[in-house]
């Protein structure tokens, strides 16, 4: 575990553990996707998970917000047990905001009430308020002045951005990130990690599956690197790109960095 | 060339504006097209004067008996007279005027409902829902407030086909709905249920599921344990539509991405408020054509209650006609009956389509 990260600011809290992965595996069926995980994030730690499609990642990030279910080992967020029972289920949902490859927003809600259905509905806050909120973030985003649109009139970057901002207005302790930027065309793609960049330096806690090097480099913490279901390597970003240990991860830095 | 000059916009050449434009492109296209249209002008020119002349131009229109109709045209006389008959079945004439509340009441609720941007939606909704209907009940019904009781015996006529399918088509989406999520749920038992339940139901002519509601139901049920026949007849109809509603909005289930579930999910939200805020709205938004279908064809399978003896328009139309006042009548009686069915299930169709232009806009994914 590399603990002293060489290009972390000195401000970084040594914060307690946020989410601690423990000897977890998963199968869909027969098939083996997640093997013997372990992973610890810290409070305010930046993670980015790359490696090849199939790979595991997804799945792995989506057991932490039980959107897919493990079969052994623990994963613990902020000491709560990811079980099957549904108040833990809901809590831990409470605190882990998600963003999906594809957005996911709700074509039939305006881009405000795509903010404030879940404090609404969830955390029970007056739809005043809820509003007063949403803007807020939205603002944060740079996209408050699209709120009255529906998401089918946005673009893209546009579109994850609101998406980055939904999740953010149930005020979640760690986000989670999975390829936010793989589905969009390259123009738009700096809007949204200048957004994800903004939050790392505000101080959240994320995990982020991207194959955005520059972005990796720039805010990450460390590195993981997972093939056929397994973390095979981790790093603080200097050392992960410049002297990678492992055959598997030289093979894909080479075929990800070479253009 | 390096002076670039933006080509002025022209007019269209003739033939692709314009009636003869229209009529060149759509009925003169080729010698085939031709022909057809030329045949189908015949055809209406065969068939239609004389359904004009039989229905407007000899018609007799005023007169309270038979002897009024000396045209040979067509006796609408026979539907005037007639007319409280059809509308009201035997309800007593006195009263006709609780029947006209009740469904003015639902119109404007409806109308409120349908119109938008009116605040409160889901206030009124819950009323038309679960209010209305006892104050719907009681009006009808009597026996409160000093209003005459008028058994559903006497109900008939167009009131009773709208109670019929009303009831219907609210009893049944409910039901529908819980089905078509019961039939994608994970839980096996509830599942088979669920499919069962529909795959029985669909199987079943609905002239059987009202046989059996009306002769067979009584004979399961202990001594003494009798209800309505109405009654009895909505239950089945609203039990066997549930089944079709169920196999519809399974479609559009089945069309809305699992992202949608999975945002919702991980925004916190439970099963239960993901489907009814993400999922739902969207699924029945993609599936009101279908929807409507089977909703007009409920509407019009309403008449075969007539064989379990109550008389809805369609029925007491029927009635009529064997009235020996009245004989020979059997024309006019059927074409003002289906003239009423055609226009009920031709508003339902075109509100639909309207509906489905007003969802479209912006909500593309
Ligand atoms: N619902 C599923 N059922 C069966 N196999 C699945 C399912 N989802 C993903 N997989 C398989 O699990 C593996 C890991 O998938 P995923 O986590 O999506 O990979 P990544 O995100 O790294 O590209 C892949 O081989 C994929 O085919
Ligand atoms: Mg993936």
């Amino acid at each position: 575990m590399s603990e002293a990260n060489v290009n972390t600011p000195a401000e970084k809290p040594a914060g307690e553990p946020m989410i601690e992965i423990i000897d977890m595996h998963k199968w869909y069926g027969a098939f083996h996707v997640l093997k013997d995980i372990n992973l610890t994030v810290r409070r305010g730690e930046r993670i980015v998970v790359c490696g090849p499609s199939g790979s595991g990642k997804s799945t792995m990030i989506r057991c932490i917000n039980h959107l897919e279910e493990h079969q052994r080992g623990k994963i613990l967020v902020e000491g709560v047990e990811v079980t099957e029972e549904v108040k833990n289920i809901e809590r831990i949902r409470r605190d882990v905001g998600m963003v999906f490859q594809h957005f996911n927003l709700f074509p039939h809600l305006t881009v405000l009430d795509n903010c404030c259905l879940a404090p609404i509905w969830v955390n029970k806050v007056p739809r005043k308020e809820a509003e007063a909120a949403a803007m807020t973030y939205l603002e944060r985003v740079k996209i408050a002045n699209q709120a009255t649109k529906f998401p089918g009139q946005l673009s893209g970057g546009q579109q994850q951005r609101v998406a980055i901002a939904r999740s953010l207005c149930m005020s979640p302790k760690v986000m989670l990130f999975d390829e936010p930027t793989s589905a969009l065309d390259p123009e738009m793609i700096k809007e949204v990690l200048d957004v994800m960049t903004d939050l790392a330096e505000e101080g959240m806690t994320m995990i982020c599956v991207t194959h955005e090097m520059g972005f990796a480099r720039k805010v990450a913490d460390r590195v993981i690197f997972m093939d056929a279901g397994q973390i095979v390597e981790e790093n603080a970003p200097e050392e992960f790109f410049l002297n990678p240990q492992n055959e598997r991860t030289k093979l894909f830095l080479s075929q990800i960095l070479q253009h | 060339m390096d002076t670039f000059e933006k080509h002025p916009d022209l007019p269209p050449p003739v033939s692709e504006v314009g009636v003869i434009g229209w009529l060149r492109k759509n009925l003169f296209s080729s010698p085939s097209n031709s022909v057809m249209t030329i045949a189908a002008l015949y055809l209406l020119y065969l068939a239609i004067p004389p359904v004009i002349k039989w229905a407007f131009i000899d018609a007799d229109w005023v007169g309270n008996t038979r002897a009024a109709c000396t045209s040979g045209g067509a006796c609408w006389v026979f539907v005037g007279a007639r007319f409280e008959q059809f509308m009201f079945g035997f309800y007593p004439q006195a009263e006709h005027w609780r029947v006209l509340l009740t469904w003015g009441i639902f119109a404007g609720l409806i109308g409120l409902l349908i119109a938008p941007r009116i605040p409160g939606k889901i206030w009124i909704g819950s009323f038309t829902l679960f209010v209305f209907p006892f104050i719907a009940y009681n009006l009808f019904h009597g026996g409160v407030f000093g209003l005459p009781v008028v058994t559903t015996s006497q109900w008939g006529g167009l009131m009773l086909t709208l109670i019929l399918s009303t009831v219907g088509i609210v009893c049944a989406l409910p039901l529908g709905i819980l089905l078509a999520l019961g039939r994608r749920s994970k839980m096996p038992i509830l599942k088979s249920v669920c499919v069962s339940y529909i795959e029985l139901w669909r199987g079943v002519p609905l002239i059987t599921v009202l046989f059996m509601a009306s002769v067979m139901l009584p004979l399961f049920l202990p001594q003494g344990v009798d209800f309505n026949k109405l009654l009895r007849a909505l239950v089945g109809i609203a039990l066997f539509q549930g089944a079709y509603v169920a196999e519809v909005v399974r479609g559009g289930l089945q069309a809305i991405p699992k992202g949608q579930f999975e945002a919702a999910s991980s925004l916190g939200l439970s099963y239960a408020k993901s489907m009814v805020l993400i999922v739902l709205p969207q699924a029945l938004k993609m599936v009101i054509p279908g929807l409507v279908v089977t909703f007009i064809e409920l509407f019009k399978d309403t008449t075969l209650v007539s064989i379990i003896s109550l008389l809805d328009l369609l029925g007491i139309v029927q009635a009529g006609l064997t009235d020996p006042k009245w004989l020979g009548m059997t024309v006019e009686g059927y074409v003002f009956a289906g003239l009423f069915y055609w226009a009920f299930c031709f508003g339902i169709s075109r509100y639909s389509l309207h509906l489905e232009r007003r969802f479209e806009t912006g909500h593309k994914r």
